[in-house]
């Protein structure tokens, strides 16, 4: 299953190889043992929006810093923008914009001196910074509030803020990690709905990273990492397609029966996700009256759902995204406990 | 800042205006100019909105002068050749100000760390040089407006307001704020938590401070102490910054001789100028050690 997806992903590479805005080949990056990345290749075309979808310690982050030249590569090569992350990490940072995963901003500074500290820090011409901090400012509906310490603001504000600095300098490609994590689900969706404006309004390609299965929709692909590898890249779509089946999920009064008749009258490996009895099948609707007809353990709910990014996830990584996080935090604690042991 | 953005536009909220395309530019000595005073100038902002800081960070030289320094001239009245004690350490209260306030600064730069902003500032397209001067001359900047303040307080202890005193002993300052600035920049890189930075930086002040001369004269101490004293570099702030105050006074030779006696080296006087030439190498090998540390880093 994995090495088709490779195959789809492959084409995808192929027709945007042309101008690519961000080429990477077999990019690692390890910290001692530790391989955060474990060589990954992938190509951006110019004005994509592209996430990057994975549970927490999946070397995402660990992957945009090497792009973004904050992270040297263990081993492989990267260019963004036509620029070398290795060789030419100057042109690479004057063509990129940045926004964190934590803030970067001066909260002592009103809004407007953050944003001509970063046009002075990025050489942009004296005569363009107050228009130029007008546009992007109005873009994020902060123009009014410029004069105001960045203190004052709350989390959305900030990350407009940011996402506005990150603009200040026309850069050709945003970067941004994570960029709805630890906000309201509105004020998430109203940060959706400027970086589609500002896809709309600018010529610029954006990368983006993720751990919300709902967010992953906005880009236009999206590559799945786990455990520092891409295992799968493909448009929302063509993954959700690719998954092919409806998820089943059932609660009944003994689970371990109810798995074990499923597997045996169906031939269908069914697990417990989330305190239900899960499993994956064609046309779900019309398999539930056959579920119900031929099933002896009592049912006491059940529900169908269309493939969601959250089962791309599980059927290319056979966990959800949650376990996922959990089974990392557990390695990283492992990790440390056999490192304090001095072994 | 003000006078560019109070144009009266009649605000189009939605309207993108058009601008044309925004083009940063290669590298260049101009462009590192720019981040250079903008890093400084950030500096002066962030100081001018700490009011409170400005006012707490002036105690410690009023203690000293006023209190201290009153206190013991009652004990010390014999010693001092009828020099006021408060004139006597005056320079080294002055000293102390700008000692305190330049290492405070030099701390913002382990508070960047901590809350972010440092990492706007590396990912930025220009030298990591040119950040490391912009904040040791923002700091140096800042500590100098402390001096100043000590400054005025001059004809209170008996030290003239004469223009040329104040102008040495404010490029004195100025040399003395850049180099501890430098050398807090230089431990900053380094560590990276605000409390062992205050810790580690507490622990070199105090010895500094006390072994500098601010509050003795530096002849005939024994002679672990006198070592001590050589080897700190406040010493060379102090000891000039001293002779010209004395200079300025109307005294008599030996009070000159036990109070303003000089620092020596084996038995050599060593002059002013190399004594600000002491101090001002010391903090340009901070510099150049803090620019390697933030260059190395990725």
């Amino acid at each position: 299953m994995n090495e088709d997806a490779a195959g789809g992903g492959a084409v995808a590479l192929a027709s945007a190889a042309a101008a690519a805005s961000i080429s990477v080949r077999g990019l690692t990056k390890s910290y001692g043992e530790v391989e955060a990345v474990r060589g990954i290749d992938f190509e951006v075309a110019p004005g994509e929006i592209f996430g990057f979808l994975g549970p927490n310690g999946a070397g995402k982050s660990t992957t945009i810093s090497m792009l973004c030249t904050l992270v040297k590569p263990t081993s492989g090569s990267a260019t963004v923008a036509g620029f070398d992350v290795n060789h030419q990490r100057d042109s690479v940072r004057r063509n990129i914009g940045l926004v964190f995963q934590d803030t970067t901003l001066d909260t002592y500074l009103t809004a407007e001196q953050n944003m001509r500290l970063h046009a002075e820090l990025y050489g942009v011409e004296r005569e363009l910074v107050e228009p130029r901090m007008r546009q992007v400012l109005e873009m994020v509906g902060l123009w009014e509030r410029r004069r105001s310490a960045v203190a004052t603001f709350s989390g959305g504000m900030k990350r407009r803020l940011e996402i506005a600095r990150g603009l200040m300098h026309s850069p050709r490609v945003l970067f941004l990690d994570e960029p709805t994590v630890g906000l309201d689900p509105q004020t998430r969706s109203s940060i959706w709905t400027y970086i589609q404006e500002l896809k709309a309004a600018e010529d610029i390609t954006i990368f983006l990273t993720t751990h919300y299965m709902d967010e992953a929709e906005y880009c236009q692909r999206i590559a799945i990492m786990d455990k520092g590898v891409i295992v799968v890249l493909d448009t929302p779509d063509a993954l959700k397609a690719s998954v092919g089946h409806d998820r089943v999920m059932l609660e009944t009064d003994d689970d371990d029966a109810a798995i074990a008749a499923i597997a045996e009258r169906f031939q269908i490996t069914a697990r417990i996700v989330e305190g239900a009895v899960t499993f994956g099948v064609a046309a779900g609707e019309l398999f539930v009256p056959r579920l119900f007809a031929e099933l002896t353990v009592p049912i006491r709910s059940v529900s169908v759902s269309r493939p969601s990014l959250d089962d791309v996830f599980m059927s290319y990584t056979g966990t959800t995204i949650r376990d996922a996080e959990a089974s990392a935090a557990d390695q990283r604690r492992a990790a440390t406990a056999a490192f304090r042991r001095g072994r | 800042m003000a006078t560019t953005t109070a144009r009266a536009e009649p605000a189009r909220p939605g309207a993108p205006l058009p601008v044309p395309a925004v083009h940063v530019p290669a590298s260049s000595v101009r462009g590192d100019l720019r981040a250079i005073k903008i890093v400084w100038k950030r500096e002066l902002i962030r100081f001018s909105k700490d009011k409170l800081r400005m006012v707490t960070s002036l105690v410690q030289p009023f203690l000293f002068l006023f209190v201290l320094g009153t206190g013991l001239s009652r004990l010390a009245s014999a010693g001092t050749h009828g020099v006021d004690l408060r004139t006597f350490v005056y320079p080294g209260v002055l000293c102390m100000a700008v000692l305190f306030t330049a290492m405070f600064s030099a701390a913002s730069l382990v508070w960047d760390r901590e809350f972010g902003f440092l990492r706007e500032m590396m990912v930025a397209p220009v030298r990591r040089s040119s950040l490391v001067l912009g904040k040791c001359l923002g700091g140096a900047t800042v500590a100098c407006f402390q001096g100043i303040i000590v400054l005025c307080l001059a004809g209170l202890v008996g030290v003239p307001y004469a223009p040329a005193l104040l102008a040495e002993i404010f490029v004195l300052q100025l040399v003395l704020a850049f180099t501890i600035t430098a050398f807090g920049v230089m431990v900053a890189a380094r560590i990276k938590q605000i409390q062992s930075f205050m810790a580690v930086t507490q622990m070199v002040m105090m010895p500094m401070y006390f072994l500098s001369g601010a509050i003795f004269p530096v002849s005939g101490l024994p002679q672990w102490l006198t070592i001590l004293n050589r080897l700190d570099p406040m010493t060379y702030a102090v000891d000039p910054m001293r002779r010209l105050v004395f200079n300025h006074l109307n005294i008599s030779a030996a009070a000159r001789r036990a109070l303003d006696p000089g620092v020596t080296w084996w038995g050599w006087h060593v002059p002013t100028l190399l004594e600000a030439a002491v101090v001002l190498s010391i903090g340009v090998v901070c510099l150049a050690v803090a620019i390697v540390e933030f260059s190395a880093r990725e």
